[in-house]
């Protein structure tokens, strides 16, 4: 089967799209490179190549963890399923 | 996979070994790159390496700019070099520092002289190295005579989940085999600095390593308008749908395995303590990293993309993987290796490492990197400050 997504870490709270493209609503396999394990979610917008979906529901200040480390604060709350990018995530740094 | 023992170099005067045998025309400074670029095209097999610096320069970015000029003409992809310069004095500098390596160098000043005699005097100069030079043959060296540097280049999610750690795989399989390894781009640990600090081999090494990440954060804090937005990460990192920095270092990171860094190395300064990993203080820019990388001996580059960087340097091989489907389609003829089987689960990490550990070697025995055949050259000097 066609793995739609992969995430690094199980600690994580987003996953990369690795496919062209995955459309709304679309039930996903979700690949978990640490532990091997395979897990489903269903998407809530179009997400192309290489950018994120959220794998639970994420509020406002919460912390984006990729690699299991901190990579940014959301900044607009975002539901599982959803894109996550620039517009709902900001640097902790600069 | 068995991993060959050696590769076909070309064996310098002072023990070193080359991937390439370029005879270049090194200008000191910005106005005698018209000369420098006369000579190249009167000889042919010379290459010019014009650049926009080395007037006024002062301080700490005036030593760069020497350890850059001395380390290009020294590195063991250069068989020789003619340098040129507007005086006589800082041309002589150069000349001396890389004459320490036994190769032949001689250098022209044009002042008093002018363009026409210069470049007929150093034309003459540069068919007898060219010739001498051609005579080389390719003998077998050790694959611990192999330097490899690395660095990566819009840079997208694909770069950290697959080509990255490619190049981490490869770097702790040769580890172990004794060969020269370096990573840099120092802003772009942002984020991963205190991950990246616990690999040092030493706590100096680590130690080195924080204070050297401090100084250039502060840099970039002092100078910064706004969030760094499309500069760090780029509209091209956003595009391959990388959002922070911190995203962007830890994908970076994975580029080093799991080495362990013995030292942190001055922008192209030599390093001293042997086989192992080091880390350069470098910028992020491609083409200003992979010239210091290439300034202080690196002989073979391997680049990973998301995206599609594009680019070169004169005298050190640039390998580009990419495990990014689309630009392996729209981009082909940038990319050296295709790794993008990881993402859709044919291909795991070790067979991608040893892929890329045969394609390196092959450019290494002579084979053209997309970035020679395209005729990228970029060189490109890190300027520290304004001059005086």
């Amino acid at each position: 089967m066609t793995t739609d997504v992969i995430i690094h870490n199980e600690r994580d709270n987003v996953g990369v799209v690795v496919v062209e493209k995955i459309i709304s609503k679309q039930q996903c396999s979700c690949w978990i490179m640490e532990n091997n394990k395979t897990v489903k979610i269903q998407s809530i917008n179009e997400i192309p190549l290489g950018h994120k979906i959220a794998m639970i529901d994420l509020s406002e200040g919460d912390t984006i963890l990729k690699y299991g480390h901190d990579i940014g604060k959301v900044v607009k709350s975002i539901k599982k399923g959803e894109h996550v990018h620039v517009h709902n995530v900001k640097t902790k740094r600069w | 996979m068995k991993i060959p023992k050696s590769f076909l170099g070309y064996r310098r005067e002072n023990g070193r070994a080359g991937t390439r045998n370029h005879v270049i025309i090194l200008p000191v400074d910005d106005i005698s790159n018209a000369c420098a670029e006369a000579v190249a095209n009167n000889i042919k097999g010379t290459m010019a390496l014009p650049h926009s610096y080395g007037r006024l320069q002062f301080g700490a970015d005036l030593e760069l700019h020497f350890r850059t000029m001395i380390g290009t003409g020294k590195n063991p992809n250069v068989a020789a070099v003619i340098v040129i310069g507007i005086e006589p004095k800082w041309t002589q500098k150069i000349v001396d520092g890389i004459a320490i390596t036994g190769k032949p160098v001689e250098g022209f000043h044009i002042e008093q002289t002018g363009d026409i005699g210069t470049v007929m005097k150093a034309s003459k100069k540069a068919q007898e190295f060219v010739m001498w030079a051609s005579e080389k043959q390719r003998e077998e060296c050790p694959i611990s005579d192999l330097w490899i540097s690395v660095k990566c280049g819009e840079s997208d999610t694909t770069s950290g989940l697959a080509s990255n750690p490619t190049v981490g795989n490869l770097m702790d399989k040769l580890e172990p085999l004794g060969v020269h390894l370096c990573f840099g781009e120092t802003s772009e640990l942002t984020g991963a600095e205190t991950i990246c600090a616990k690999r040092g081999a030493t706590p100096e090494a680590s130690e080195k390593f924080l204070k050297t990440w401090n100084a250039y954060n502060n840099f970039i804090l002092k100078e910064a308008t706004n969030d760094l937005s499309e500069s760090q990460p780029t509209a091209g990192n956003i595009a391959g749908g990388l959002t922070t920095i911190e995203e962007k270092a830890f994908g970076n990171f994975q580029k080093i395995g799991s080495c362990k860094f013995i030292d942190v190395l001055e922008p192209a300064e030599e390093p001293k303590k042997g086989k192992g990993l080091y880390f350069m203080d470098t910028s992020s820019a491609a083409a200003e990293c992979v010239t210091l990388q290439a300034a202080a001996g690196f002989n073979i580059h391997l680049f990973p993309t998301g995206q599609g960087n594009i680019v070169g340097n004169p005298i050190e091989p640039v390998i580009k993987l990419t495990a990014n489907p689309l630009t392996v389609k729209t981009m082909s003829e940038h990319i050296d290796c295709d790794v993008s089987k990881i993402l859709s689960r044919e291909m795991n990490l070790s067979e991608a490492g040893d892929e890329l550990i045969k394609i390196t070697l092959k450019v290494a025995n002579g084979r053209l990197t997309c970035a020679e055949a395209l005729g990228h050259k970029e060189f490109v000097m890190t300027k520290l400050y304004r001059s005086a």
